[in-house]
């Protein structure tokens, strides 16, 4: 238990810390410890190492143990590769504006939010009661808005503010959400938890609970990313900076997810809602896989055609827990592998941006020979995130298919596979242009954007991304299993 | 109860009709007096932690907030005059709308649940409307962030109506995620108004996937 | 139902109707620090200008003439049907309210023609304007009348006056506030006051009242301003109804009472004249607008049923 409220505390401490420390080299690596003891914490707990956890207010299920783990992991690839990209970037101290000193310089400030970020997500993945989730993914909001605005430029505080608006806007409706399913719960629920609420769900009262879903769904939806609430997604993650960017996508998002999932997880258990609950969720999953396909096609941006694809593979998740049945520890598994696949993907683009200096698709060519290390981890990563075998992508989306047409619904299916082909060929254009060919007229230097530590994290994410794709280790499969069944639906 | 709903939504009319930043902010931050006093109405028992929570409402949503706000005002040296894109009457035909809606679905609510206080609950569904819709139709980023807190407002009012009680940290961990909200927004009004010279959120067009020229690699600063 | 005293009673109300004018102006007077019109300065502005001949642009028609007829009966039938001294008004029967909305209306209607009829450019603006206004009062209007409906279950406004009691206001406080707050800017709007309108300007560009008149004199002036005087005592006496309703008094005492609720609600709008300075065009409708959400913001409390 006491592990558990560690790894929220201890980064709020040490990211505070960290604003105050002059020395760079020092606070830097205080956020790469701070990455590690975090993991190694993550790890203990999820293996059970340090106790079981099933508190009102903290508490770990198969669902928490999943994501915890895919924060961590994240957090701790991102932390690495931030090493040298704060190196690149030489700080500036902020402005003093209405007596209000920005602290420190910015990198003091990255540093200091990515470990509040941490703990804010820590505390979402982790909280079972209802109310004290809320507070943990409002809370990754605020700690992620200046690290979007990293930058200090005009399109990054565009960026931030769209988020922060947007976001804060469909977490009040969230919250309200919370309120409704308060309403819902009769007096007999002693615990505001899912499990809590499920254990009495013969008297939740209907009504109030399916407004609740759609005050959640359009609350966390919008942090998640689904269309028509992502306008602020490709903003905020193609401006943040990599390491960043590469977290909102990876980790944040599937944060948003899972509260998501714990309401559905109450709708699951009362059988007059759950089917409206999934109704909802395939509409908006299609909705958003159409939309990212049709934005993915002509988007001239490497950065925002990765944040697209997160809109895709948000719809995707969306999708295969509304499809219910296997198609759940489908979507799980999926969210492993996007997770994996995306963070590198937005990693490597940092390094692509470092060398050539351009977003644009267009002005990058020859991957493969000015930077053949990350080159051939962009089109690694092509492969896995449009969910080519062998990786684990492929597993997930194919399984998803295959409920899809077990259930017989033809529209999903077709709609799909549309979509997926759609989003295929876009990414397609845009990775072959920059990938091969020739160096291009501009002459660049390849190993700027190569040191080992910038490729070490996306080289790890991927290998797991291909082997859990080749085999997927029983702790795995037992954990996505357990997650499937709390939300009813069946094993993989 | 319902002196204090009533007035809340009155602030909320004033807010869709005032044309003036200074009297808008000043209307929030009655808001916040009104919303702090609000639980007072709620419960019989009145616990050391209900006036801790009531003063920390009242000093941050009444006091400090809108110094900030005001501070934003004066030293973005933007124009007092708001401009909206839907004119200050049609706002309030579209507040009574809304207000008409509200009611509609607290009606529709009632059928399946008892509900203490259905007008406090009118009205916090009417301010989150409002809020919404001042978020939507006004220009500025300032009246932006106080269509926000008008929302905000309108949820605190809600869950109160609704008396779903959590535990007193659960609420100060919302109030100050709130605050801590609009405090990063205040910050970023600074920042904008520096970067942009002007704190119209809707000329912001940096951004864009249907505009034309898309991401100009002006700052490409990585 | 007709009944003789009330009869008495109204007539009294309106031939002391022009005495309100006075009596706003005397406050205004007051607040200024001028020694202001004598009292009684309405009445014989009327008298002289009984004594004299309208004169007429060779450019209207009929229409002008009959106005000033129609408006001044209208207004007052209209008061015909309005409890004075809480007592049932002189003609009442069920659905009355609407009745007195639409006899006020007829004279608006008229006196909006007259103006169109003169041809006169200032006078089409202002025509335009009182339109737009009583359109946007109309709502608070009844409204307010709905809140009271809900309460008392009558719809003859005399039944509506009868029931309504102390223990009324007592239980919805708020409600009946919020009503009482959007009638007295129905007042306002409806007798082109400050800060709607401004009896006393002299720019034909903002007025909206006055200069709809413009083009009358002598004989017919005389009568429109005398319906004008009792447009205002019939709704100052739906909002001393409406506050001072239901107290059990003997009929010197209810004349008394509501002798000086009359007299107080002048001398309100006398204060308001003082102290606030007239709206710009712009907001006015935003204003008017805002007494309708009153009106119904008091009617959604009335209809959640506390």
């Amino acid at each position: 238990m006491n592990t558990a409220y560690a790894l929220i505390i201890l980064p709020v401490i040490t990211g505070i810390i960290s604003l105050f420390i002059s020395s760079e080299r020092l606070r830097r690596n205080l956020l790469v410890v701070v990455a590690f003891v975090h993991l190694f914490m993550s790890i203990m707990l999820c293996t059970g190492a340090a106790g079981e956890l099933n508190g009102s207010w903290i508490g770990l299920d198969h669902l928490g143990r999943l994501f915890l783990m895919i924060v961590s992991l994240l957090f701790a690839g991102s932390a690495i590769y931030s090493m040298e990209y704060l190196d690149k970037h030489p700080h500036f101290d902020g402005p003093a504006i209405a007596g209000l000193r920005m602290p420190g310089n910015s990198n003091a400030v990255f540093v200091a939010c990515m470990q509040l970020f941490l703990a804010a997500m820590s505390l979402s993945v982790m909280s079972t009661h209802l109310g004290l989730q809320w507070i943990g993914i409002e809370a990754t909001t605020l700690a992620s808005t200046p690290l979007i605005y990293y930058h200090r430029n005009k399109r990054s505080l565009e960026a931030a503010w769209k988020y922060m608006i947007l976001c804060s806007v469909g977490i009040a409706l969230a919250l309200m959400g919370v309120f409704f399913l308060a309403m819902a719960a009769s007096s007999h629920v002693q615990q505001f938890t899912p499990v809590g609420l499920a254990l009495f769900s013969g008297y939740l009262k209907i009504e109030w609970l399916k407004v609740a879903f759609i005050f959640f769904l359009v609350g966390y939806g919008t942090k998640m990313g689904l269309a028509p609430m992502h306008t602020w997604l490709p903003d905020a993650h193609s401006e943040a900076p990599s390491p960043v960017s590469a977290m909102l996508s990876g980790a944040l998002l599937n944060c948003a997810f899972l509260g998501l999932l714990r309401i559905y997880q109450v709708c699951a258990a009362v059988p007059g809602v759950a089917s409206f609950a999934s109704e909802l969720l395939i509409i908006f999953g299609l909705i958003s896989l159409a939309i990212s396909g049709v934005f993915i096609l002509r988007q001239p941006d490497y950065k925002r055609m990765l944040a697209y694809s997160s809109v895709e593979h948000m719809g995707i998740l969306a999708l295969g827990v509304g499809l219910g049945g296997s198609a759940i520890a489908a979507a799980l598994l999926h969210a492993v592998g996007h997770s994996l696949v995306k963070s590198s993907l937005f990693l490597l683009s940092g390094n692509i941006l470092a060398v050539y200096a351009s977003k644009k698709i267009e002005d990058i060519k020859g991957l493969l020979k000015t930077m053949p290390v990350s080159g051939a981890l962009w089109l690694a990563g092509f492969f896995a995130i449009t969910g080519t075998p062998p990786f684990t992508t492929f597993t997930s989306e194919f399984a998803i298919v295959r409920v899809a047409l077990q259930s017989h619904s033809w529209t999903i299916a077709i709609l799909y596979l549309l979509f997926l082909l759609l989003v295929f060929i876009g990414m397609l254009t845009a990775f072959m242009h920059m990938s091969l060919g020739k160096k291009g007229e501009v002459e660049v230097d390849g190993s700027a954007g190569e040191s080992f530590w910038q490729v070490l994290p996306p080289v790890v994410f991927l290998t797991a991304a291909l082997f859990l794709g080749l085999y997927l280790p029983d702790f795995m499969r037992s954990a996505i299993n357990g997650a499937a069944v709390l939300l009813g639906g069946k094993p993989l | 109860m319902n002196s204090i709903a009533t007035l809340l939504a009155i602030t909320c009319m004033l807010l869709l009709g005032s044309s003036r930043l200074l009297v808008s902010i000043r209307m929030v931050a009655f808001q916040g007096i009104l919303l702090g006093l609000l639980p007072l109405f709620v419960t019989d028992h009145i616990g050391v932690a209900a006036v801790l929570l009531m003063l920390t409402n009242i000093g941050l949503k009444s006091i400090l907030l809108p110094w900030l706000l005001t501070k934003a005002l004066f030293e973005s040296g933007t124009r007092r005059e708001i401009e909206p894109f839907i004119g200050f009457g049609a706002s309030i035909l579209a507040g009574v709308l809304l207000l008409a809606v509200s009611g509609y679905i607290v009606n529709r609510l009632q059928t399946t649940a008892q509900i203490s206080s259905p007008f406090t609950l009118i009205a916090g569904f009417f301010m989150f409307f409002s809020g919404l819709f001042l978020l939507i139709t006004r220009r500025k980023a300032l009246t932006q962030t106080l269509g926000f807190l008008v929302l905000e407002n309108g949820v605190f009012t809600t869950g109160l109506s609704l008396g779903s009680e959590f535990s007193v940290f659960v609420e100060l961990g919302i109030l100050l995620d709130v605050f801590v909200g609009i405090f990063l927004m205040g910050i970023m009004l600074f920042h904008i108004d520096r970067e942009f010279d002007h704190i119209d959120a809707d000329r912001f067009n940096e951004l864009s996937d249907l505009a034309v020229d898309v991401g100009d690699s002006e700052e490409a600063s990585e | 139902m007709i009944s003789l005293p009330s009869i008495l009673i109204c007539l009294a109300m309106i031939v002391l109707a022009p005495l309100f004018p006075g009596v706003i102006n005397k406050t205004k007077a007051f607040f200024a620090g001028r020694q202001g019109p004598p009292l009684l300065q309405l009445y014989y502005d009327i008298i002289k200008m009984l004594q004299k001949t309208s004169v007429y642009s060779e450019t209207t028609t009929v229409v002008t003439r009959i106005a000033p007829f129609v408006i001044l009966f209208s207004t007052l039938a209209a008061a015909l049907l309005v409890p004075v001294a809480f007592r049932n008004a002189s003609v009442s029967f069920s659905g009355d309210i609407i009745l007195l909305a639409y006899l006020l209306g007829i004279g608006r209607f008229f006196m909006v023609l007259a103006a169109l009829d003169t041809g006169s450019a200032f006078e089409g603006m202002g025509a335009a304007r009182e339109v737009l206004y009583s359109a946007l009062a109309e709502p608070a209007l009844f409204f307010g009348l709905l809140v009271l409906i809900n309460e008392t279950s009558q719809t003859s406004i005399s039944a509506i006056y009868e029931k309504l009691t102390v223990e009324s206001w007592w239980q919805n406080p708020a409600t009946f506030l919020l009503v009482a707050a959007s009638w007295m800017i129905v007042l306002l709007v409806e007798n082109a006051r400050i800060p709607i309108d401004d009896p006393n300007t002299h720019l034909e560009l903002t007025m909206i009242h006055e200069v709809m008149i413009l083009d009358y004199s002598g004989k017919d002036l005389a009568l429109i301003e005398f319906a004008g005087a009792v447009k205002l005592a019939i709704f100052s006496s739906l909002l001393v109804g409406l506050v001072l309703s239901g107290q059990e008094l003997a009929l010197p005492a209810q004349l008394l009472v509501y002798a000086a609720g009359m007299l107080l609600v002048s001398i309100v709008v006398g204060i308001v004249e003082s102290t606030i300075a007239r709206f710009r065009l712009l907001h006015i409708p935003k204003f008017i607008v805002g007494s309708g959400a009153l009106a119904i913001i008091a009617l959604i409390l009335k209809l959640s049923g506390n």
